[in-house]
């Protein structure tokens, strides 16, 4: 169950063009999962950006010093990354967690591949940690456009059982993009399950090479979110249900994380014209 | 009702007398005068993990059709100064679903609840108002009519005095007639008494003021408009002078109907000011994205705010900034035309 909480900033890291917050966050990394989210109030109390911004977990401790703390990695996009990059040790923070439900991992130790875009590499830490303890075989692709694009590459490398990077520029490891590489990876190593955390349109081509390799995938969406805990609808996407039906579900509480052969990707944007409730089967 | 002492006494609101926070809005009783607004909140479920929706003067649900609905394409929102555009397009699991499961919860839950309602026709409300008469839980409908009339050229309900008064007709006629009624009114009219007095004399129980207020936003890096539905509807602490206008107009016009402000409200003096204005009782929409306790800590403060100024109820607050003025006349003396 997500909480509220009054967090203090007690470090702020730069790591190429992110910035890492490390935050008190009491009673969050008890109820933590790899894939949860949380939301941060931008501003302070009186601001006028009123809409809380939603950012992968990427560690807990539940224990030290502090108590529980979190891990986020920040992209400077707009007004409100660049505040929170602009934060400073003791600084406090409106937090709400752990959101969203998380990743789904196997009950048995098969061989995983994990694919992270730019910052979308932070939910993948703690997953291959968890995913190593279960047995499980972690192969991780991490891709960007350039090399300060990349985030973590130096920590991941240690939990993985593989490591691949691409930039788009060349600068560091293969010239070209995650799906360029991730064929060769799943064939090889005959990869059950692929995770992916980055923008849609890569989440879209992993989603198809995981559906040719029968393989079962689990992505992890992005959709601009007014509440981030399912009272605004403003995060919708077409998923396929269990029964079949497309529905316009809430990326913030049915998502962030999505099986990748549910999602109706190249429709994201529009309401399917067989959506339950589209416009198109109202006249009938 | 002599209430010379705005000085605040320190710790007051914490130490001093309790205030009397029972409000009314019509003939629905409630604890506090703090509810949630439509569509921001959904239906309650999500909110009861931050407070205690039972603690709170009531639930607004998200305003439900007669049958399910996609909504709008994506993008629905766009952040804006102290506020945001939405275009949701009314998504929802149609009124069926809505009775069995969200009304239910609610229900058993023990929240009281004002369930709102949207058609695109003024057949449709009448259906809504049917299907909601005698089913437990209903302690108030509130009737949007912020909705284009799909019949005539989309002409929105709201904006038309006639066709606002067809549709609070068709819904007092369809409804339990215990059940209050409430019209929530769009402020995107020229002037907002003339509709409210169309309702009032159709014979709703109250008004809700106000809905959102039409807005755009351009992204200039496609330049194209940023929501996927053009428009959209711009809701916050932005709107909140606008929503406060229209009390205060409606509340000079009608003086004694129950009005239920919204729009922009953050803080407990956000709603005091639209307490002293004219409204019974007040909602709490989009700061409720913002803060997920809001409802709850707005009311607290409310609580405090009233007692630093030395009242002990807030029924005794409710239009206090009116007095001295020709306060119940007919036209307003004080007020200042833009120039
Ligand atoms: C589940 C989830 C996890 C995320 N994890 C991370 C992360 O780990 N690290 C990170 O740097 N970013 C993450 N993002 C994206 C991050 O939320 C946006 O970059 C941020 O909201 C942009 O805010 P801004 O004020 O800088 O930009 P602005 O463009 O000024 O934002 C304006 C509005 O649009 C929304 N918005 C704009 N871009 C995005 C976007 N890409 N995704 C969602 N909402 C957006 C904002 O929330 C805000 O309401 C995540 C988004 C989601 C939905
Ligand atoms: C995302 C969103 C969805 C809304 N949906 C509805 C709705 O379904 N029915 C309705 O009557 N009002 C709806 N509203 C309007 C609010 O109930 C409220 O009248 C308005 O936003 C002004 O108040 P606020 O500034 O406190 O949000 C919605 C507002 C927002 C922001
Ligand atoms: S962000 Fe509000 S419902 Fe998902």
């Amino acid at each position: 169950m997500p909480i509220q909480v009054r967090g203090e900033v007690l470090d702020v890291r730069r790591a190429g063009t992110y910035y890492v917050l490390s935050i008190t966050a009491p009673g969050i990394p008890e109820s933590f999962r790899p894939g949860h989210f949380v939301t941060i109030g931008i501003g302070g109390e009186e601001s006028g950006l009123i809409l809380r911004r939603a950012f992968a977990i990427h560690q807990v401790q539940s224990r030290g010093v502090y108590g529980g703390t979190l891990d986020v990695v920040v992209g400077v996009h707009g007004k409100g990354t660049r505040w929170l990059s602009e934060r400073r040790r003791h600084d406090f923070l409106d937090i709400v967690g752990p959101l969203g439900k998380p990743f789904v991992l196997p009950k048995e130790g098969v061989p995983c591949v994990l694919v992270g875009g730019g910052y979308g590499s932070a939910p993948l830490f703690m997953l291959a940690e968890q995913l190593r303890e279960r047995g499980c075989r972690v192969d991780v692709v991490l891709g960007a456009s350039s090399e300060d694009k990349l985030y973590g590459v130096l920590d991941i490398k240690r939990v993985s059982s593989m490591l691949t990077i691409t930039t788009e520029d060349g600068s560091s490891g293969t010239k070209g993009r995650v799906t360029d590489v991730l064929p060769g990876i799943m064939e090889s190593n005959n990869s059950a399950v692929v995770y992916a955390c980055g923008p849609m349109g890569m989440l879209e081509a992993v989603a198809a090479i995981a559906a040719e390799y029968r393989a079962y995938s689990q992505c992890s969406v992005e959709e601009a979110m007014a509440c981030g805990i399912g009272i605004c609808m403003t995060c919708v996407l077409p998923v396929i249900g269990e029964d079949g039906r497309t529905r316009m579900v809430r990326s913030c509480v049915e998502g962030p994380i999505f099986r990748g052969d549910l999602v109706r990707w190249a429709e994201i944007g529009t309401v399917p014209a067989d959506a339950l409730g589209a416009p198109a089967l109202d006249a009938s | 009702m002599t209430r010379a002492m705005f000085g605040r006494t320190a710790g007051s609101a914490a130490a001093g007398p309790s205030v009397d926070m029972s409000a009314n809005l019509g003939s629905l009783a409630m604890p506090s005068p703090v509810l949630t607004a439509s569509g921001c909140a959904a239906s309650g479920r999500e909110l009861d993990q931050f407070f205690d929706i039972t603690k709170i003067g009531a639930i607004v649900t998200k305003s439900v059709m007669l049958r399910a609905r996609s909504g709008r394409p994506t993008p629905r929102m766009c952040e804006t100064p102290s506020g945001m555009l939405n275009s949701i397009g009314l998504q929802g699991p149609g009124i069926e679903h809505f009775i069995e499961e969200d009304l239910a919860w609610l229900t058993t839950r023990g929240a009281r609840t004002v369930v709102s309602i949207a058609g695109e026709s003024v057949e449709e409300y009448g259906k809504l108002a049917q299907k909601l008469r005698a089913v437990e839980g209903v302690d108030a409908i509130e009737v949007n009519i912020s909705c284009p009339n799909v019949a005539n050229r989309n002409q929105v309900f709201a904006c038309d005095p006639e066709l606002a008064a067809n549709v609070i007709l068709t819904v007092r006629r369809q409804s339990d007639s215990q059940t209050p009624i409430f019209a929530k009114l769009s402020p995107d009219v020229t002037d907002i008494t003339e509709i409210a007095r169309s309702v009032v004399r159709a014979g709703v129980d109250g008004l809700t003021v106000i809905n959102t207020a039409l807005g755009m936003v351009i992204d200039v890096e496609t330049m194209r408009p940023a929501l996927a539905g053009v428009t959209g509807g711009l809701s916050g602490p932005a709107i909140r002078p606008i929503a406060l206008r229209c009390v205060w107009q409606i509340r000079q016009a009608l003086p004694d109907i129950p009005i239920l402000g919204v729009g922009g409200i953050r803080t407990g003096l956000d709603a005091l000011q639209f307490i002293l204005a004219g409204a019974n009782a007040v909602s709490v929409g989009t700061m409720t994205f913002n803060d997920p306790s809001a409802p709850f800590r707005v009311q607290n403060e409310l609580a405090g705010a009233l007692a630093d100024r030395g009242f002990e109820s807030v029924r005794e607050a409710i239009s206090y900034g009116h007095r001295g003025a020709d306060v119940f006349g007919l036209e307003s003396e004080g007020e200042t035309e833009p120039e």
